[in-house]
Order: C-alpha cells, then structure tokens, then sequence
C-alpha cells in the first residue's frame, strides 16, 4: 500500500492541484456565472509564487500561498466590475480575452524569461500542504453551501430577477464568487508552481481553463464537493487506463486517448448532472 | 406606511405602457388595480419595484424617492412581491424558496458559520421552522420538500406568495395571484390577503376575478391605456361609466 502511495505521490499532487482549479471554476458556476478567466488568476497566482521564492527566498511558504491567492483576488474586482454586466455566453467570451491577455502579457515580460518562463523554482510543496490547502477550500465552500449568502448564490443562478427583488445584492455576490474563484485558482498555480519547479505561459493557456471546467462539470456541480471528485477521476483516468492498456497489451497511442474520451462522453451523456449523482440514480433504479 | 405615485409614466419606443399615473396606497389597505389586458398593470409593478425606471414623474414611499433606486433597495425599504408568469427559484424545495424570502431579514454573520459555533445552527433552524410556518399559512405545510417545479401552478403561486411575506414587507405587491386557482384556493387567497391588510401591511393587488376584486379590495384604481380612468371604492367603481366603457365597449 505505502509502495503504492509512493509511486503514485504526482499523481495524488495533481488531483489535489486540480481539485482547487475545479473549485475555483464552481465558484462562479455556483451562482450561474461561466467565467473561463481562471486560467489567467492561475497565471498570475504561479507567476507571484514564483517571483517572491526567486527573489526574497526567506518569506515563509504560508506568505507566499497567501500572496498567490489575494492576488488574483484582488484583480479579479476591477475585472468583474464590467464584465459581470454580461451574461452566459458573452461573459464567457470576455473572460476567456483576459485569460489571453494575462497569458500575452507574460509571453512578452522580459523580467519572466517571456516564452520560456522561469524555472529552477524550488519545490517548496509537498503532499500535505495540497491536501491541506483542499481541505481548507472544501470546508469553507461546504460552510457556505445552504448558509444565507449559499441560498443567495442558489437564488441569483436560479432566477437573478427575482433575487434582486428579495433584496439579494446580485453584483455584490457574483463579485465576490469571481474573486474567490480567482483565489483558489492564484492557490493552485502558487502549489504547483513549487511542485513542477516551473512556470511558463504556455501552461495557462485556453485549454487549461477548459480542462478544470470539463472536471467541474463531469464531477456535478450540483454538490460543492462534485468539482473534486471529477478532478480526481479526469486526472487518474489515463494512468489507470495505461496500466490496464499495458496489462491487455494494447499499444500506447491514439487507441488510448480514444478509450479515455469515450469515457468521458459517456459521463456527459448518461450522468448530465456529473459522478456525484451516480449514488442517487442507482438507488432510483434498484428501487423501481 | 404611505406609497404615493404621481404623474408617472413610462415609454417603451412611441408607445406609453404608463402614462401620468397618479394615486397613493396606504398602510391597512387593500388596493385594487384593475384594467384590460395590456392596460398597463404590470408595468406599473415593474415601475414600484425598480425592474424598470419611470420616464416621468415619480415614485415616493413616505415621502422619500424610490424611483430610481436598484429593486434589492426597494426590497430592503420593505416592498416585496409576486409575478404574473410565477418566478419562483425551480430547483430549490419550497421550504427553501421561503428561505431565500428571508434574505432582508437574516443577520447572523458568516465567520460564526465558519466557526462551527452552535449559534449559527440555531439560527438556520429558526429559518427553517419559519419557513415552514410561512407554507402552512399558505396552506402549503405537506409540500415543504418537494422541488417547486413539482408543484401545481396554483400551489406554485401560494409558494410565491409565502415567498415575499418572508421578508416581512410593509407593502405587498400581488400581480394575478388567484390566475390559474380552482375557486377554493382563490377563496383561500383572498381571506390570507385580508390577514396581511389586517396586520397593517398594504397590498397592491392585480386580479382579473372581478368578484374578489369587488370583495376584497378597499379602493380600486383603473387603468385603461397606461392611464388611470377611475379610482374609488368597490361600489363606486362598479357604476363608473368610464370602467363599464373600457371593460365593455362604449354602447350606441
């Protein structure tokens, strides 16, 4: 078992890495808002992680995650101000051009190697401290859930009309999602920033923000602990199906990639409101 | 509690859905707001409760401007209300809409939540025993837990209704609640509307059941066009030639 634990310790980071990326997601999610900006947050968090350990090693690692994550945060209020005026697929759009513009700004940065990012970065993150910063974003996401702002966040993505004549302050709360959203994804990119040892630009690219919004929603994000468990399954997915492949003799290569994306199109289709509503349907069948 | 309209109009392109609208609803009362279809009725709560903004005139509860006030404002200053086409929070129970109605009138911080402190779960238990209490006023007690998309179109407008007097407003603004109910439960409406008045809450109310209007209502006001054609008590209303013109076309 400890064996297994060992060789399988990256892949535990990653899901515990991932897992806040999904959160960070379902924050916005979580009141109805699809923002796609949390791979620039992530950026930002991982590039501030970074310069401070480079440059002003003696700051204790807790300061230096703090930093990652009030960073973004701190961004995402003048972002939010605008965009959340815009909805569905039009905030989305204008998220995914700050993403861009955070990724182009750190392409064309000099003072962070531009292209190449910086590296050598010591590895400051272990084990513990991921799980640790996970069990902090679930406990404050599961205190929120059912509280009197989780039932105005329910109420803005049911039907924001009606909230705001309950005298729910909409903005104030979508502002507040985007921005701890930002939080956990600047967290994320501040862990994994001294776990890889490196940061580049090309890491924070469109497609990782769609990878962390495919886990939130193949995991349900109906419960606030959905996001995790489909960061878990997308993320040790293809290591399982590489040693069962290997068992079975099939070849690495497309055929693998293929077995991976029929998976989760089978999630997507057969379980619409993610992993997390199999336990409640296997019920319904076996009692019908 | 005093809400007073006067001259207020609003446009959408050339045409006037409210035009110089003027009359008040005090505290106690139940105020009829009558009119055909297209008449302009919901606007004009659209207008109260800050969805929309006047064009002219103004809107002033005692004696203070609201008109241009956000509607989570307006709800704060003690204004709530139901919709015509029913906008209740579908994927929440009916308990649980009830417990967003009590937004304005919960304040227990979220760090005592974050702490775990047993004061925090004393109060979310007398939300939601307050909730429970605000559907069986409305009838609704056995219907606490099911999902509001479940519900019968009649049940989902009670839900409503229990759903705004969870804020404890002092003006409660009805659009067509009886729509859609069997005569029992619109008699039922109409005794729970009664009870709000008694308690000294006004009620602004839009009914197409003429019956009840005349019942229930203190004083009726009319609209025709966007404008206001009468105004007045039940029985002075029903022998206004100017409503029986609208209602029923101008005779040879």
């Amino acid at each position: 078992m400890s064996d297994l634990f060992l060789a399988y310790q990256a892949l535990f980071a990653f899901v515990g890495i991932n897992g806040l990326l999904a959160l960070s997601v379902y924050a916005t999610l979580s009141c109805g808002q699809l923002s796609l900006a949390n791979a620039g947050f992530m950026a930002v968090g991982a590039y501030t992680a970074a310069l401070i350990t480079l440059h002003a090693p003696f700051v204790p690692f807790v300061f230096v995650l703090a930093a990652a994550a009030l960073l973004p945060a701190l961004v995402a209020v003048p972002l939010g101000l605008p965009v959340l005026r815009l909805r569905g697929v039009f905030l989305a759009i204008a998220t995914i051009g700050f993403g861009e513009v955070v990724r182009l700004f750190f392409v064309n940065w000099d003072f962070t190697n531009g292209a190449l990012g910086l590296v050598a970065i010591p590895q400051r993150t272990g084990l513990f401290t991921i799980a640790a910063a996970l069990a902090v974003a679930l406990f404050v996401l599961g205190r929120l859930w059912r509280s009197r702002a989780g039932y105005a966040l329910e109420a803005i993505r049911e039907d924001e009309t009606a909230a705001r004549t309950m005298g729910i302050r909409t903005t104030a709360y979508k502002l507040a999602m985007l921005s701890l959203g930002a939080a956990l994804a600047g967290l994320a990119g501040g862990l994994e920033a001294h776990y890889t040892f490196m940061v580049a630009p090309g890491g924070y690219g469109f497609g990782r923000v769609v990878e962390m919004l495919v886990q939130a929603v193949v995991g349900g994000t109906a419960a606030f602990y959905g996001p995790v468990v489909g960061a878990a399954f997308l993320t040790v997915l293809p290591e399982v199906l590489r040693e069962v492949g290997a068992r079975l003799g099939l070849a690495p290569g497309p055929f693998r990639l293929f077995l991976n994306g029929a998976i989760l199109l089978a999630v997507i289709l057969y379980l619409p409101n993610g992993l997390v509503s199999l336990p409640a349907r296997l019920r319904r069948k076996v009692l019908s | 509690m005093t809400l007073a309209l006067s001259g207020v109009s609003r446009a959408f392109g050339g045409v006037r859905a409210v035009d110089e609208a003027t009359f008040s609803v005090a505290a106690g009362e139940v105020h009829g707001l009558i009119g055909p279809n297209g008449a302009g009725k919901t606007t004009l709560l659209n207008l109260i409760s800050g969805l929309l903004q006047p064009t002219a005139g103004t809107i002033e509860l005692d004696g203070r401007r609201i008109d241009r006030l956000p509607p989570h404002r307006i709800a704060a200053l003690g204004i709530a209300r139901t919709y015509q086409n029913i906008r209740l929070f579908a994927g929440l129970s009916a308990a649980d809409n009830v417990v967003v109605g009590q937004h304005l009138r919960r304040h227990a911080p979220f760090w005592r939540r974050l702490l775990l402190l047993p004061a925090a779960r004393r109060e979310e238990q007398a939300a939601r025993e307050a909730a429970e209490a605000g559907l069986a006023r409305v009838g609704l007690r056995e219907r606490a837990r099911l999902q509001a998309f479940s519900l019968s179109y009649g049940e989902q407008r009670r839900v409503e209704i229990a759903r705004a007097l969870a804020s404890q407003p002092r003006l409660l603004l009805l659009d067509e609640p009886t729509a859609g109910m069997n005569p029992g439960e619109a008699a039922q409406v109409g005794r729970l509307v009664r009870e709000v008045a008694q308690e000294g809450r006004a009620v602004l109310l839009i009914e197409h059941n003429v019956r009840l209007v005349m019942e229930l209502c203190d004083r009726i006001t009319v609209l025709n066009f966007g404008k206001v054609i009468a105004r007045g008590t039940p029985a002075e209303i029903g022998k206004d030639p100017a409503v029986v013109a609208a209602y029923l076309g101008d005779g040879p």
